[in-house]
C-alpha cells in the first residue's frame, strides 16, 4: 500500500536484520544438535571400543577357565580350548572333500544346491534364497569354505590391479553382517562381473545378523569371478573377535551339526584373506591403515595366514605366568606335577621374550590347554606324550599392546605380525606423527606424514581404507590422500549414519555413491537422526550405570558426609568417570542422565530411575544381580561356547561351575547355595538342564520411558 | 562443599563446562581442535554469535600461530571471558518468532518456501545450498509445502531446550 521508496527501503533493512537474526539463530540451533551428535558419537565409540578392558576381562577369563577346569561333562577336555586350539587337520584334501561330499542334503530343503566350479545361477540362487530369508544347508556352505580356502591359498598378500580393462573399479568398506546394504549396492550398482569389479574392504562379519548370508555371497562371487572380485581381511576376521562379537554365536545357531567345522574352516580361510589391494600402482587399499613401519615390500613376503588373530601373549603374561606356576607348583604335593611345571618353566626360558613364535607352527593366537596346571592333577592321567609342547605354555589371548612388546631384538615372526596387525587396526590422525593406538589396543595413528612418506615411497597417490564409522558413508582426510570407505549404513542406529561406496575409473578420480537402508520410507530431518541416535546412545549408557550401580552409590555417598543425598556436578562427574572408565563428556551429559535439586546439585540417584528390572529375577542378591547386568553379554558368549551341541540348553552342573569360576574370577563373593538356589529357580521344567537363553532374558534391563512410549502407542 | 557462589567457583564451574565442550571436539585427545570447530563449540555453550563475531574471535585466536588448530591454553581464557561477560546474548523465541513476522510482508500467517530460500541465502549471512536444504526438511509442512513458521519457531525453541 503506497510502498514508496523510503518504506521498501526501510524494509529492505529490517529484512536484513531479520535475516541476520534467523541465520544467527538457526546456526546455533545446528551448532548444538552437532554437539549432541559428536557425544552421542563419542559415546558409542567409547562403549564400543572400551572393549579393551572388556576384553581384558573376557580373555583373563578364558585363560582362568582353561586354568582351573574341572570335569564338566566328564568326557571332554576343558571347555573352550575346542574353538580356541590351533586345528591340525588329520584329514588329507581328498579324504575331506569326500566327506562333504557325502554329506545327505535332505529332499525337503528347498534353498540352493551349489554344484562346484559355481557359475551365475548359484549366485543367483544364493541371492534370491537370502533375500527370502531361507538359509544355505551346511554341506554347501563347508564346500563353499573350502574351495575359498584352496583358492586363497594360492593368493599373493597384495594384489595388484589395473583399471584398463574395466570401465571402473568400486571399493566397498565395512558391511558387518548387515545383508540389506550389500543388497542395496548389488542393487544400485550392479553384481560383480567382468565389467563390474569389486573390491571389499574386510570386517564382513560381527555385529549384524547376516554375516553368515554376507561371506557367503562374497566367497561365492570370489569363486566365481577370480579376477574381478577382490577381498581384503579386516580386523573383524579374526576367530577371537567373532567370540566376542557376535560371528561365532551367529553360525552355532544357524548351524547346529556343522557350525564348528565351518568355524575352524573359517579360522583358516579368514586368515587366508589378501591384505591389501593396489590399483594401477597408485592406489593403496587396506582394511585399517598404515604405520611408519609398514613397507610394501616386505609386507608382501609375510606369512599373513601365521597371523590367526590380533590377539596374543605379551611379553608381561609370560613372565606372570612363571611366577604363577611358581607359586602353584609350590603348594603341590605331587612329584608328577612339579615335574610338569619345572618342564614348564624351562620352557619358558628357552624361547625367550617370543613365546608365540613358539607356537607358530600352526597359529600364532591359539590358546592351550594346560593339562598341567589343573588342580586335580593328582587323580587325571598323565597328559598324552604325543602332544606338541605347546601345550605347556598357557596363553592369554590379548589385543596386543604396543606398550608391553618390546623385545630387543624381534624376531622375524615378531616384525611380521606387527605389520599385519597394523594394517588391520591402525587409524588416521590429524596431526603428524605416528602413535600407538590405545583406544583400540592394536596398530597405530598415523598422521599425514605418516601417509605422505610411505604414498612417496611407493610411488603411490591415495589410500582408502575402513575400519571407522563415518557419518556420511566415507571421509576424506591427509589433504585428500586417504579416503575412509564404510558401507554399513545406520551402523549405529537407524538414521545414525550413511553407507557408501567409492568408484575408480582409469583416471583415478574417486566418485562416491552414498545410501541409507531406512525401515520407513521418508527421510528423517538432521534432528530427528540426531535424537534417534542419540537415545540409543544414551540407553546404552545409562545401562552401564546401572551394571555398576554399587560401586556408584558407595562413591556418591562418599561425597555426600550430611546424606542430602545430593552432591556438586564436580563430584558426580568424578566418580563416574573414575566408576566407568569410559572418556566421556560427563558435564555436558549430565542434564540427560541425572537430575539437579533445587539448590543445584545433582541428585545422584536420579540416574538409575529410568532402568529396572525386566522379567521378575531369579532370587539373587542386588550385587549379583548386578554383575549379571553388567556381564551379560559376556555370559551370553560363554554359555553358547559351552554349549557344544548347541542345543541352547547346559547343564545344571555346567551352569554352577561355569557362574563360579566367573564370579571368582571378578571377586564377586557368591556362595553355592545361591547359585544353586539361582539354578533351580531358572530350571522351569526340574529336567536338570537349563535354558541359558531365557536365563539372560532375565538380566536384560527395561527402560522405563520406552515402556511408557510403547503404552501411549 | 565450597560455597557455591563464591566468584572462584563460578568461574571454575564455568571452565568446566568449557573443558568437556572443548573435549567432545578434541578428537585426538591431545588438547587441540581443528579451528573450523570452533563456532559450534562457542555456540553449544549457549552463545549466539553472527558469523561475522566468529571471524573475530577465530582470529584473536589464530593470531600468533595459524596452524589450523587452536590450542586449549588458547581458547580458555578467551571463551571464559565471552560467557562471563554473557556476550552473543540468546535470541528469545518471541525474537525470532518477530524475525519471521517481518519477512512475511503480507502477514500471510506463513512463507513459501521460495520466499524464505531468497532472504536467507541471499540476504545477512547467507546460508549455503545445505543449510537451506535442511532447514527446510524440517520447516515445509508437507501438505500445505508450505512454512507455518509460528509452529516452526515453538517446535524448534521446544527441541533445542530438550
Amino acid at each position: 500500500r503506497g510502498c514508496s521508496r523510503s518504506t521498501r527501503v526501510l524494509f529492505h533493512e529490517y529484512s536484513i536484520k531479520a535475516a541476520i537474526l534467523i541465520q544467527r539463530w538457526y546456526r546455533r540451533y545446528v551448532a548444538r544438535l552437532e554437539m549432541r551428535r559428536r557425544y552421542t558419537w563419542n559415546i558409542f565409540q567409547s562403549i564400543e571400543y572400551a572393549g579393551e578392558q572388556d576384553q581384558l576381562q573376557l580373555s583373563s577369563f578364558f585363560s582362568f577357565m582353561l586354568d582351573n577346569f574341572t570335569h564338566m561333562n566328564g568326557n571332554g577336555p576343558d571347555l573352550i580350548s575346542h574353538l580356541l586350539d590351533s586345528v591340525v587337520d588329520p584329514l588329507t584334501e581328498e579324504v575331506r572333500q569326500l566327506k562333504y561330499e557325502q554329506i545327505v542334503v535332505p529332499e525337503s530343503y528347498c534353498g540352493p544346491r551349489l554344484s562346484f566350479p559355481l557359475s551365475v545361477t548359484d549366485t543367483n540362487a544364493l541371492l534370491s534364497a537370502f533375500k527370502e530369508e531361507q538359509t544355505l544347508h551346511g554341506k554347501y556352505v563347508l564346500q563353499l569354505l573350502y574351495e575359498t580356502k584352496k583358492f586363497l591359498k594360492q593368493m599373493p598378500n597384495i594384489i595388484y590391479l589395473s583399471t584398463s580393462y574395466a570401465k571402473e573399479i568400486t571399493i566397498c568398506g565395512d558391511l558387518h553382517g548387515r545383508l540389506d546394504d550389500l543388497l542395496l549396492i548389488f542393487y544400485k550398482n550392479g553384481l560383480p562381473s567382468a565389467e563390474n569389479p569389486y573390491i571389499f574392504n574386510g570386517d564382513f562379519v560381527d555385529r549384524g545378523k547376516k554375516s553368515t548370508e554376507i561371506i557367503i555371497i562374497l566367497f561365492a562371487f570370489l569363486l566365481l569371478y577370480p579376477d574381478h572380485m577382490h577381498l581384503n581381511r579386516g580386523n573383524h576376521e579374526d576367530h577371537i573377535m567373532n567370540l566376542r562379537y557376535g560371528f561365532t554365536r551367529e553360525v552355532m545357531q544357524k548351524y547346529k551339526t556343522h557350525g564348528r567345522e565351518m568355524l575352524q574352516l573359517l579360522q583358516d580361510v579368514f586368515s587366508l584373506l589378501p591384505l591389501a589391494t593396489v590399483i594401477d600402482n597408485k592406489v593403496l587399499i587396506v582394511h585399517g591403515g598404515i604405520s611408519d613401519k609398514i613397507d610394501l615390500d616386505f609386507l608382501s613376503t609375510v606369512e599373513r595366514h601365521k597371523v590367526k588373530s590380533a590377539l596374543r601373549l605379551p611379553k608381561r603374561s609370560v613372565d606372570h605366568l612363571n611366577v604363577h606356576a611358581n607359586v602353584r607348583s609350590s603348594s603341590r604335593q605331587s612329584g608328577r606335577t612339579s615335574r610338569a611345571s619345572r618342564r614348564r618353566k624351562k620352557h619358558i626360558t628357552k624361547q625367550g621374550s617370543c613365546s608365540s613364535s613358539s607356537s607358530s607352527s600352526s597359529s600364532s593366537s591359539s590358546v592351550c590347554s594346560p593339562r598341567v596346571s589343573s588342580r586335580n592333577t593328582s587323580r587325571r592321567p598323565p597328559p598324552s606324550p604325543s602332544l606338541p609342547s605347546p601345550t605347556d605354555v598357557l596363553q592369554v589371548p590379548f589385543l596386543d599392546s604396543f606398550v608391553s612388546l618390546e623385545p630387543p631384538e624381534p624376531p622375524r615372526d615378531e616384525l611380521e605380525r606387527q605389520q599385519v596387525v597394523d594394517i588391520l587396526w591402525s587409524d588416521p590422525k590429524n596431526q603428524s606423527g605416528c602413535s600407538p593406538n590405545s583406544f583400540r589396543g592394536g596398530g597405530c595413528y598415523f598422521g599425514p606424514d605418516v601417509t605422505q612418506a610411505l604414498l612417496q615411497k611407493h610411488g603411490l597417490c591415495l589410500l582408502i581404507r575402513s575400519h571407522e564409522c563415518k557419518q556420511e558413508g566415507y571421509e576424506l582426510c591427509h589433504n585428500g590422500q586417504v579416503i575412509t570407505i564404510f558401507s554399513a549404513s545406520n551402523y549405529y542406529e537407524e538414521g545414525s549414519n550413511r553407507g557408501a561406496y567409492v568408484k575408480l575409473g582409469p583416471e583415478l578420480v574417486p566418485r562416491f555413491f552414498q545410501y541409507q537402508v531406512s525401515r520407513s520410507t521418508r527421510k528423517l530431518t538432521l534432528h530427528q537422526r540426531v535424537c534417534v541416535a542419540e537415545g540409543s546412545a544414551l540407553r546404552a549408557l545409562k545401562e552401564k550405570l546401572y551394571g555398576h550401580r554399587s560401586d556408584l552409590m558407595a562413591a556418591f555417598q562418599q561425597y555426600d558426609i550430611d546424606n542430602t543425598g545430593r552432591i556438586s556436578t564436580s563430584e558426580w562427574t568424578q566418580v563416574v568417570e573414575s566408576v566407568l572408565r569410559l572418556d566421556l563428556p560427563w558435564r555436558t551429559l549430565r542434564p540427560r542422565l541425572a537430575r539437579l535439586g533445587a539448590d543445584g546439585n545433582v541428585e545422584y540417584e536420579s540416574c538409575f530411575e529410568d532402568i529396572s528390572p525386566g522379567e521378575p529375577i531369579p532370587p539373587v542378591t542386588p550385587n549379583l544381580a548386578e554383575t549379571l547386568y553388567r556381564y551379560r553379554t559376556d555370559l551370553e558368549i560363554i554359555f553358547n561356547i559351552i554349549d557344544k551341541d548347541h542345543s541352547g540348553q547346559i547343564s545344571i552342573e555346567e551352569f554352577r561351575q561355569t557362574w563360579k569360576l566367573f564370579s571368582s574370577h571378578l571377586g564377586v563373593a557368591v556362595n553355592d547355595q545361591t547359585i544353586d538356589d539361582m539354578a533351580r529357580s531358572i530350571d522351569f521344567n526340574k529336567d536338570g538342564s537349563i535354558d541359558f537363553n531365557e536365563f539372560l532374558e532375565a538380566f536384560r534391563v527395561v527402560h522405563k520411558l520406552d515402556v511408557k512410549e510403547q503404552q501411549q502407542g | 562443599m565450597a560455597d557455591k557462589y563464591s566468584a572462584d567457583t563460578i568461574i571454575t564451574e564455568t571452565q568446566k563446562r568449557i573443558s568437556n565442550a572443548f573435549d567432545v571436539f578434541d578428537h585426538e585427545s591431545n588438547k587441540t581442535v581443528d579451528v573450523r570447530e570452533i563456532g559450534t563449540i562457542i555456540r553449544s555453550l549457549g552463545c549466539f554469535p553472527s558469523e561475522a563475531d566468529l571471524h573475530d574471535i577465530i582470529a584473536e585466536l589464530e593470531e600468533e600461530e595459524p596452524t589450523g588448530f587452536v590450542r586449549y591454553e588458547k581458547f580458555l581464557p578467551t571463551m571464559t571471558k565471552i560467557l562471563l561477560e554473557r556476550k552473543f546474548r540468546p535470541i528469545t523465541e518471541d525474537l525470532l518468532l518477530q524475525a519471521f513476522e517481518v519477512l512475511d510482508q503480507q502477514k500471510k500467517g506463513h512463507l513459501e518456501p521460495e520466499e524464505l530460500t531468497k532472504y536467507l541465502t541471499q540476504e545477512g549471512e547467507p546460508f549455503t545450498q545445505e543449510e537451506m536444504d535442511e532447514m527446510l526438511s524440517a520447516a515445509v509442512d508437507p501438505d500445505k509445502n508450505v512454512i507455518l513458521y509460528k509452529d516452526f519457531v515453538s517446535m524448534m525453541t521446544f527441541d533445542d531446550t530438550r
